[in-house]
């Protein structure tokens, strides 16, 4: 199977979000043994494909990220304290906005204007 | 075929910013609640119930439908009613509840209100202004057209006046609460759930309820806004023993109810596993505090494990209406 390619803007959008914070994730797997849609490995591969920028292979797993309850019983029992809902926001808003056009990120200039203006 | 997610969730999107509501619903339908109840326009302590226990009879209508497009050769074609629904308000067309559904969420509302009205809260409410708070644009990520609707939803509070809000769902208590703050600047309007202002109020029922009652913690009250004890505190003094199941308080298991309207299957299939750890405490009727809570497991119980909102308990013991008319008006 050949390697997917990294997506360069994916991963910096990744690096820079002020929500993305599973790079603290140890791979624990208490997440996945609480988690009430049993969804199989997630979240620890979404979030290891968006640290690597795996855009491909994370958009192949839309449904799984739409899936999630933002219930936070995993993010409850994390044991790095990983706000694991907030990532699952961040890649929705992300799907939002690159493969469904929904512009989810309009007003954010708005909001800029207003709050410097 | 499952649903297609990007034309559900854009159609969310185009109702929130063409209609204010991610399912709209005429201000007639949202303040039809408060009839007689006598409560002042506006002040600066109102009670908010963006909309969200009026919205959840044509909520759970429209999941009926789509449960039934779901896994259907129409799935494919949803992003036909995505497309009309920007110039007819679909919801309003295909989601039609049962006038006995309809009104057993507004007694819901009735019930606080007259809890909070006998425990000498004093508090208006904006009747057509109450808007909703968007909370399942924020759950779907589409934070553009949220801080959007956010700031129209803290516009029209300070228009108003309002200083103190009452929220009377978790879901709103949630956005107003803890995630307005991080979208608008300068967002100082005090917010408490009426579980809270209740319990901080330290109100006497009238009459004591020797029952069981299981509790179900809703996730986003117990592991987001820290509202556990409320709850527990305000039953037990009007007499109930509260069952606990074993997935409960900050460990709490969820509903299914967030992702009804993109997956109706597998959202009721968690409703399912709660509802069979709910009947592991061996109790003969449950208690949600959250209307999604309520419609899924309700749903997901059909009929065999009865649940009511916190509400129409705690009406029971603390409110000076006759409690038997309410169970009776619900259970029609």
């Amino acid at each position: 199977m050949a390697a997917s390619p990294v997506d360069l803007a994916f991963a910096e959008a990744v690096a820079t979000s002020d929500e993305f914070d599973a790079w603290a994730c140890m791979n624990c797997g208490i997440c996945s043994a609480v988690c009430p849609i049993g969804i199989d490995l997630m979240p620890r591969k979404l979030f290891r494909y968006a640290i690597l920028g795996l855009k491909d292979d994370l958009l192949e797993e839309t449904d799984s990220i739409f899936q999630c309850l933002l219930c936070k019983l995993c993010e409850e029992n994390c044991t790095a304290n990983v706000h694991i809902a907030g990532n699952m926001r961040f890649l929705r808003s992300y799907i939002d906005d690159e493969v469904f056009g929904l512009d989810a990120g309009r007003g954010k200039e708005e909001h800029h204007a207003a709050s410097h203006g | 075929m499952p649903l297609p997610t990007g034309d559900i969730v854009g159609l969310m999107v185009d109702n929130l910013e063409k209609r204010g509501s991610v399912f709209p619903l005429s201000a007639k339908k949202a303040t039809r609640w408060a009839e007689g109840l006598e409560i002042p326009h506006g002040g600066r302590t109102v009670i908010y119930t963006g909309a969200m226990y009026q919205l959840l009879p044509y909520i759970i209508a429209m999941v009926g439908l789509l449960a039934r497009v779901e896994d259907s050769f129409l799935a494919r074609w949803v992003f036909l009613g995505r497309f009309a629904n920007r110039f007819v308000n679909l919801s309003a067309i295909g989601a039609r509840p049962s006038r006995a559904e309809v009104d057993r969420y507004n007694q819901i509302l009735r019930n606080i209100a007259r809890l909070l009205q006998q425990a000498g809260v004093e508090f208006g409410y904006l009747y057509e202004d109450d808007l909703y708070a968007g909370a399942l644009a924020h759950d779907m990520g589409v934070d553009g057209t949220l801080r959007a609707h956010a700031n129209r939803v803290h516009a029209t509070l300070r228009e108003h006046g309002v200083q103190r809000v009452i929220t009377l769902d978790p879901h709103t208590t949630n956005m107003l609460r803890s995630v307005y703050p991080t979208m608008i600047d300068g967002f100082d309007i005090e917010v408490k759930s009426y579980l809270e202002v209740l319990a901080e109020a330290d109100a006497e029922p009238l009459r004591r309820v020797g029952e069981d009652v299981v509790i179900h913690d809703s996730c986003v009250y117990a592991r987001s806004e820290g509202v556990i004890d409320e709850p527990r505190q305000l039953l037990e003094r009007a007499g109930y023993t509260i069952k606990e199941p074993r997935e409960s308080r900050n460990l709490t298991y969820c509903c299914g109810g967030p992702i009804e309207a993109l997956f109706p299957s597998k959202a009721h299939d968690v409703a399912v596993q709660r509802v069979g750890q709910l009947r592991e405490t061996g109790g003969k009727q449950v208690t949600t505090m959250c209307p999604m809570c309520l419609a899924s497991l309700a749903k997901a119980a059909d009929g065999t494990l009865p649940m009511e909102d916190i509400s129409v308990f705690l009406s029971r013991a603390y409110s000076s209406d006759s409690p038997g008319a309410v169970v009776e008006q619900m259970a029609d």
